[in-house]
């Protein structure tokens, strides 16, 4: 692994950036990991852009934030917020792994803004990638429950690509420490249906 | 039982920053805690409240950041250790009582934290909180990582003891909001009872005399924080350029400093004791250079301390090149970043900047410019506020005064933007917008003709909205008040208030009806639901056409998120596709392009409106917003299941 890892995950507020990115600091520090975890929330949460930063390193506690042109996994909740994040922190040899399903900002709604071709986005996230997942997280997540899910789906999808130095039980064993019990159930069958995802 | 909580000496945990200064006054054997909430510092006290009974503090949220200190300067007086948290706004309200508790001084170790928002993240300013050191003498410490949030927490209880004086910690939203490693330490056993000694007596008498003391204070503490183990060099002895940091900054040098490969090059001397600074420590690292970068975040406050320093030294120190926010090298506004100090040590020295990408920037910065479309911050579906916004920009717009509205802190402060329809036209603090309106109110003898109208949240309504209204009720103001009664400290993190009835420890509290507040005031008070637009508008239409008095409508109604979690909405909504016309209906996407609801969407393959169901709540409210009746509401258990 290069050191330090940077992983990245995007998304808008009220996807769970922050509980994913929890699960991931939790099973790393179990594996013995320096890390750190910058949150960028605040007033975004009301409709607007999130993103957590994650340093990971085996000799060193590195500052809450990626320097630019240098995240190595992009974990993107919502597929134009995941190419925003590459305008400033990609480089050639990141990998991203995204949900497809977009959330339209109020000015797409509106008719202010236009929200790209869906085609036309994961092309340009691909180009702009080493390698890409594109994830029917939302079309999963109708089917097993809820939207709410979205997050865990693609924390599956993201051990699916092998990238960060862990397996799918040091997530799963994440996973249970944070979920309360009476939903774990229903977040491992997510996790499960992601991981699946992301191999296929 | 909170981790936070856990009597394991060394386990190791990764805490967010907040959560580690909470820790840290655990250590110290915290009796008494007090705040209030405001982001990013509302994590200190939820921390605290939630250990309270685990370990046995006390823990509340006040009314407002001057009643928590005072609440926590009586634990003080009386003996015991005390903690009070808020942003940097709230220093700014306490700071009338603070500058009066530092000629007083203190007794059982008192520690004020800040958490400054860089950047404004989640705030209305962007202002250093540090200014309190200056103008109330009291010792400002300042960590860096979230280990050193715990341990700086700590030792500000012992210096408060020596000094007999408030401490301040000021923390940052990088620092706060952060997650870091962090190992426990001991927790401090058998606290004091707290008694007060009727032989002292805490005042500020006589002024001069106390003066001094204070600042004898701090020139002890000056002395003492010449050895502190918060402050440390690494570097050589002699180097090239000198930084001089605090702060998160510390790591985005460190990181810049090795991504550029300049570790024979350049010195680190990270500061933890801000104010006062150590000036043998200071003076003996001036002299080592004449090179000197300041790295620190808002205000230059390091750098001008340590430039009147050298000053005082002149000739003896000889001439120094310094680089910050003063000489343009860093951005004087906005939070920092590892790339900013590589750049700034770019241009001092000369150096190329760390190896990245540039083509790939260049390209990706480009496709998205071209594809991505700005994300505008927004109510959340189902916002009672949206629906309050609506009515009241049409009682306005019926009315034909050209009327609008005054308005303050909370989720509503959104009303500036379209997703409040543009309604508020001015923000500033806490209770504001009533005080503004009391302004308002009294033009009318001048000619001013426009009706106002002012909101205020629950929990800014007691915060500082009581004295404005009691103004306006004495001064006979003339002006429309909306309490936006939402139940919660929304965007705080729905923190309990005095409203709500539960205090912070998650126990019964009494409960202070707004209404009958102000129906004790003998002012006029409405109750609506703001999700019934025609009878709100109804309502306030007439409230401001009557335009004699102060009046008060009472929006009731909580917050969605609230909601959400205490059994969610009754409707499921459709739009149906036959009865919308889109485009050619004559309301110009009246939905979509002026309600704004995100969990309406326009598709722009059929041209008509449309749910987003990952987004809708099912408040039901946009049914009546539009015209042709083509948005149907349905009890949720009928036809799919959610
Ligand atoms: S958190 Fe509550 S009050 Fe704030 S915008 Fe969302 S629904 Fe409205
Ligand atoms: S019912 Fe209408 S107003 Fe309410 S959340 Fe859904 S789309 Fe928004």
């Amino acid at each position: 692994m290069k050191d330090p890892f940077n992983l990245i995950i995007t998304g808008v507020g009220g996807q769970g950036n922050v509980l994913a990115s929890q699960i991931i600091g939790r099973a790393l520090v179990k594996k013995g990991y320096l890390i750190t975890v910058g949150e960028t929330y605040g007033l975004s949460q009301r409709g607007g852009a999130v993103s957590s930063h994650i340093r990971i390193s085996s000799k060193d506690q590195y500052g809450p934030v990626v320097p630019q042109g240098m995240a190595d996994v992009v974990l993107g909740l919502e597929p134009v917020e995941s190419l925003r994040i590459l305008a400033t922190y990609g480089q050639p040899e990141v990998w991203c792994v995204v949900n497809s399903r977009p959330i339209y900002p109020i000015g797409v709604n509106a008719g202010d803004a236009v929200y790209p071709d869906l085609e036309v986005l994961k092309n340009t996230v691909a180009g702009l990638s080493k390698k890409l997942w594109w994830i029917p997280a939302a079309d999963i997540a109708a089917e097993i429950g809820g939207f709410f899910m979205t997050n865990v789906i693609m924390l599956g999808a993201l051990a699916a690509t092998g990238s960060l130095p862990l397996n799918q039980d040091d997530y799963k064993a994440a996973l249970k420490d944070i979920i309360p019990p009476k939903k774990l159930d229903i977040n491992l069958t997510a996790f499960d249906r992601g991981l699946a995802e992301g191999r296929a | 039982m909170s981790i936070v909580a856990l009597d394991e000496p060394g386990r190791t945990e990764l805490l967010m920053g907040n959560e580690a200064i909470a820790r840290g006054a655990i250590e110290a054997g915290v009796s008494f805690c007090a705040g209030y909430p405001g982001n990013p510092s509302s994590e200190i006290m939820e921390t605290l409240a939630e250990t309270a009974k685990q370990i046995g503090h006390y823990a509340e949220w006040s009314v407002n950041e001057k009643v928590a200190l005072e609440a926590a300067a009586a634990a003080s007086f009386a003996g015991v250790r005390a903690i009070s948290s808020m942003k940097q706004n709230g220093v700014n309200v306490v700071a009338d009582f603070l500058t009066n508790l530092s000629l007083s001084g203190t007794k059982g170790g008192l520690v004020l934290v800040t958490c400054d928002d860089p950047s404004g993240i989640s705030s209305t300013n962007e202002e250093d909180a540090r200014f309190i050191g200056r103008i109330g003498f009291v010792p400002v410490l300042e960590p860096s990582t979230p280990q050193d949030a715990l341990e700086i927490t700590k030792f500000a209880f012992d210096l408060s003891e020596e000094l007999k004086s408030l401490v301040v910690v000021r923390s940052l939203t990088r620092v706060s909001h952060t997650r870091g490693l962090v190992r426990f330490g001991e927790i401090k056993k058998n606290k004091a009872t707290p008694r007060f000694d009727t032989a002292t007596s805490f005042h500020t008498f006589p002024v001069s005399f106390k003066h001094q003391i204070m600042r004898e204070k701090l020139a002890r503490a000056a002395e003492i924080f010449e050895d502190s183990p918060f402050n440390q060099y690494t570097g050589q002895d002699r180097p090239e350029v000198l930084i001089i940091v605090s702060g998160v900054s510390v790591l985005y040098a460190k990181e810049a400093i090795s991504l550029m490969g300049l570790q024979d090059r350049v010195g680190l001397l990270r500061i933890g004791t801000t104010w006062p600074l150590p000036p043998k420590l200071v003076t003996a690292h001036l002299r080592s250079t004449d090179r000197i970068l300041f790295l620190e975040e808002v205000d230059p406050y390091l750098e001008t301390s340590v430039k009147a320093m050298s000053a005082q030294l002149g000739p003896e120190l000889g001439l120094k090149h310094f680089y910050g926010k003063e000489s343009g090298h860093i951005p004087s506004v906005g939070e920092l970043s590892c790339d900013l100090v590589a750049e700034a040590l770019h241009r001092i020295m000369d150096v190329p900047l760390p190896a990245v990408d540039r083509d790939y920037l260049d390209r990706a910065k480009k496709a998205a410019d071209e594809l991505v479309p700005v994300r505008e911050l927004g109510f959340c579906p189902g916002c009672p506020h949206r629906a309050s916004y609506w009515s009241i920009k049409n009682a306005l717009k019926m009315d034909g005064r050209d009327g609008f509205v005054s308005g303050d802190i909370g989720c509503y402060t959104l009303g500036i933007f379209p997703t409040g329809f543009n309604q508020v036209k001015s923000v500033h603090c806490m209770g504001s917008g009533l005080g503004i309106a009391c302004g308002y109110g009294k033009l009318g003898a001048q000619g001013f003709d426009q009706p106002v109208i002012t909101v205020c949240g629950d929990s800014t309504f007691f915060h500082a909205g009581i004295p404005a209204l009691i103004n306006a009720r004495y001064n006979q103001s003339n002006f429309v008040l909306l309490i936006l009664d939402n139940s919660a400290t929304a965007m705080t993190g729905f923190q309990p208030h005095p409203g709500t009835g539960m205090a912070a420890m998650g126990n019964p509290a009494g409960r202070v009806d707004p209404e009958v507040l102000c129906r004790a005031l003998d002012l006029p008070v409405t109750v609506c639901d703001p999700y019934d637009l025609p009878g709100t508008t109804k309502t306030l239409y007439e409230a401001v056409k009557q335009g004699q008095e102060a009046q008060v409508i009472i929006m009731k109604r909580k917050c969605a998120l609230v909601q959400n979690r205490e059994g969610g909405f009754p409707y499921r909504l459709e739009v149906d596709q036959e009865k919308c016309r889109g485009l050619n209906c004559g309301c110009s996407r009246y939905c979509t392009r002026i309600f704004r609801c995100p969990g309406l969407i326009w598709d722009s393959s059929t041209k008509t409106a449309r749910i987003d169901e990952a987004i809708c709540v099912g408040c039901g409210v946009c049914a009546d917003v539009c015209s042709h009746s083509a948005i149907i509401r349905r009890p949720k258990n009928v036809g799919q299941t959610a």
